[in-house]
Formats: structure tokens, C-alpha cells, sequence
């Protein structure tokens, strides 16, 4: 299989989401690997389109930089609706 | 059960207090219920535990189409051939999805699979017993994958990400797997000549202790759970399981109104279980050791499968080479 490439698969559901990850399958080219994906994880309507990416191309986080990534916005909790304190008056906003 | 004897490498489980910076911190997630994605750090022995258990539920996935296979060309009607080659597809993918998995950990999947090849990795003792007769069909999805859920429902919780996340495309799909095999029983059972009846009971005193195999050895004769289930990559000890296999299949046998080849096997009021009898251990450690009824079989069709298959793979890899090249010159 070492001649082979290493593609991640991404499905669209029915219902208008994202494509979302999956996994991976092995293929020869593109064209093969939609062939495989469509094989092994759309065989009960679990997707109406596939993408499929060589996993050399994808660029990753790493793990040492989750800290100075994602930690700035940890302390801006003025972000999120629930900070705003509003009288029962108002209803729903 | 997939992966009935998994060597974890330690002699001794470390506290947190014993172990390095790095080790604390990943122990401390785990402890966390927080997932181990493939590029956080993890000791080396977490690694090579993960990638044998994966790999042996892998192959495991992919040994099991072979005794169903062998009821393709002669099941009963086209219906039942149908179900029975989306349930041969449905392994197949589940053995797909976990090498997928075990290959976020750096290993190769060619290396793995000429390591179960040559006898070298392990697979679930279960597919090295014959399907003698179409009722055999009913019974392996009812009891074998039956067994494999109650395996692999708590494993959807396991403390890596990858091997979780394919436990719970798993368990989606194999309900159905439980379902169509108790189904074949059931319509036997009901609507079956005499002959047909006891090719069931037939079936179930072949496969019933097996099947309760599977869980692997008791927690007694478990040296590596303790460290496995630390990692939380295994969540309830081998004896756990079975039980829980045993009382949810019970009532399930009795609808049937089959019985199981156990005069022990007995309701308890005050454990609110059943009691069962002895396994004989020696017949699992046979068939793991390679000399099950099966076994070399088993190994041989999967040689075979991957030479024959040989000449497929070159010409894909030469026809996709081909098309770049016209492609290139367009």
C-alpha cells in the first residue's frame, strides 16, 4: 500500500451541514479514494457529497500550541449572549 | 473480546506521583475523561498497546467475513444472501474504519497485516470455529456480534479519539447485524420444519460457549487489564462483560425457547445474575495458540486473498499513472 496515498474524507449530511471529517481511506488518486469513501461510509445515506483531500496537503495545529492559540479568548466572556443580564421584561432576546 | 489478550508492557501500574511531567499531565487528561488526539504526547506503552488492540479488532473485522462467507452462494433465498452480504460489507468497513485508526499512531497497515499473515497478531479466537449450517448464520450475528456490542458500546468512551470515534460509527451499524441474525432464528424457530428447529439448537450448542470465549480470559488470569483499563482504553474487566452478555441473552434464548449446552447455568435472586458454568480455558488457549478448527484456513484465504488480489492493485497504481501523464501532456 506504500504507493498508495492517504486521503481524508469529509461528508455532507442530507440536511445542509458542513462537511465534517470522517476518516480516511487509501486510494490511488482522487478519483479512486471518492470511490472508496462513497464504499465505506456512505453505504446508509449518510452523505448526499464527498470530499476527499490528500492528508499531506492538510496543515494542522500542533499540539504544543494549543495554549497560545486558543487561550486569548478564554477571558472574553462579554463574547457570549449569556453575559448580558437583561430584566425578565424584555422576554426573549 | 476483539482483542482478547492485549500485552500492555508494564509490570506495574505507576501513581501520579511516580511518573514525569509529561506522563502526569496526559494520565491527569485521561482521568479527565479528555480525549488523546494523535499528536499529544503519550508513553510509548500506550502507543503499542493501542496499535496491538486496534490491529487485533481490525483483523478481527476482517477474518469474521470468512466464516459468513461461506453462506453466500448457499443461503437460503435471495433475500437472505442480500442481508448477509450488506452485513460481510458491513465488516469489512469496520475493519477499514479501526486500520484507519491505528494508522493515526504511526503504524503501517501493510506491516500489520502481514504480522496477522504470518501468524504473528492475534484476531478473535470466535472466527476459527466452522459454520456448519445456515442456522449458524442466525446465530453468529445474534451471539457473535451480540458479544461484540456489549464489547463495543462501552469502547465508544475510550480514551483515544480516533479508535472512539470508529467504535461509534461501529455500534451504529451493528445492531443491525444482532437484529438480522436473531431474525434467521426466530423465523426457523417459528415457521421451521423439525430439521430445520434443531439445525438451530444445533448451532447454539456449538457456538454458545465460544461465544462467552470471547470476552477473553477471567479477570483472574488478566495480567493486563489493570494497566488497560488506567488508560481507559478497555472500561470494564473480561468477566464484567460477559455477564452482562449472559443476562441481557438469556431471555432472548427463551423466546426462541432454545436452551444453551450449560446444566449450570441458573437465575440467581440474590446477585440479581445468572450463574453459569465452567469455560474450558484450555480449548481458548488452543485456538489462540493457532490450533483451532479454523485456523489455518482462516490464514490461508486471507494469503490467498491478498496475492490474488496482487495484480489489481499494480494495474491501479499504472492506469492512475498513466492518466497524470496524459493529463500533464493535455
Amino acid at each position: 500500500m506504500s504507493e498508495w496515498t492517504l486521503f481524508e474524507i469529509f461528508i455532507r449530511s442530507k440536511h445542509g451541514l458542513n462537511h465534517k471529517h470522517v476518516g480516511s481511506v487509501h486510494a490511488v488518486d482522487a478519483e479512486m479514494a471518492i470511490e472508496n469513501a462513497r464504499d465505506l461510509y456512505t453505504r446508509r445515506n449518510e452523505g448526499v457529497s464527498i470530499w476527499v483531500v490528500p492528508s499531506a496537503s492538510i496543515t494542522a495545529t500542533a499540539s504544543d500550541e494549543k495554549e497560545p492559540l486558543f487561550d486569548p479568548s478564554e477571558d472574553k466572556v462579554y463574547r457570549h449572549a449569556s453575559f448580558y443580564e437583561l430584566p425578565d421584561e424584555v422576554g426573549h432576546m | 473480546m476483539y482483542a482478547q489478550q492485549v500485552e500492555t508492557g508494564t509490570k506495574a501500574i505507576k501513581s501520579l506521583a511516580e511518573m514525569g511531567p509529561e506522563e502526569r499531565a496526559f494520565q491527569e487528561k485521561i482521568d479527565a475523561e479528555i480525549k488523546i488526539e494523535p499528536k499529544n504526547w503519550m508513553p510509548d506503552n500506550y502507543r503499542k498497546t493501542l496499535i496491538r488492540q486496534i490491529s487485533q479488532h481490525a483483523h478481527s473485522e476482517i477474518v469474521g467475513m470468512l466464516p459468513e462467507g461461506n453462506w453466500v452462494t448457499r443461503a437460503p433465498t435471495l433475500k437472505r444472501k442480500l442481508q448477509l452480504m450488506a452485513k460481510i460489507q458491513d465488516e469489512a468497513g469496520h475493519g477499514l474504519y479501526l486500520y484507519s485508526a491505528m494508522e493515526t499512531l504511526g503504524a503501517d497497515r501493510d506491516e500489520e497485516i502481514e504480522k496477522l499473515h504470518s501468524g504473528r497478531a492475534k484476531y478473535s479466537s470466535i472466527f476459527n470455529y466452522p459454520t456448519l449450517n445456515w442456522a449458524d448464520m442466525g446465530a453468529v450475528g445474534w451471539l457473535v456480534d451480540g458479544a461484540a456490542i456489549v464489547n463495543q458500546v462501552p469502547l465508544q468512551r475510550t480514551s483515544y479519539g480516533p479508535y472512539s470515534r470508529a467504535m461509534i460509527r461501529v455500534c451504529k451499524e451493528e445492531s443491525f447485524h444482532q437484529r438480522q441474525g436473531y431474525e434467521i432464528l426466530l423465523h426457523m424457530m417459528r415457521h421451521g420444519t423439525q430439521a430445520q428447529k434443531d439445525m438451530v439448537q444445533d448451532a447454539i450448542n456449538r457456538l454458545w460457549w465460544p461465544s462467552l470465549m470471547m470476552f477473553g480470559p477471567s479477570d483472574a488470569e488478566s495480567p493486563n487489564s489493570a494497566q488497560s483499563m488506567a488508560w481507559k482504553i478497555k472500561r470494564h474487566t473480561n468477566d464484567e462483560l460477559r455477564q452482562r452478555f449472559i443476562d441481557q441473552t438469556i431471555p432472548q434464548l427463551e423466546l426462541l425457547g432454545c436452551t444453551v449446552p450449560d446444566p449450570d447455568l441458573k437465575w440467581n435472586e440474590e446477585r440479581g445474575h445468572y450463574d453459569f458454568g465452567e469455560i474450558q480455558w484450555e480449548e481458548f488457549y488452543e485456538v489462540l495458540k493457532g490450533n483451532g478448527p479454523c485456523n489455518r484456513e482462516r490464514l490461508e484465504t486471507r494469503r490467498n486473498a491478498i496475492q490474488d488480489g496482487a495484480w489489481v492493485r499494480e494495474a491501479a497504481v499504472a492506469h492512475a499513472n498513466k492518466k497524470q501523464k496524459q493529463q500533464a501532456a493535455a
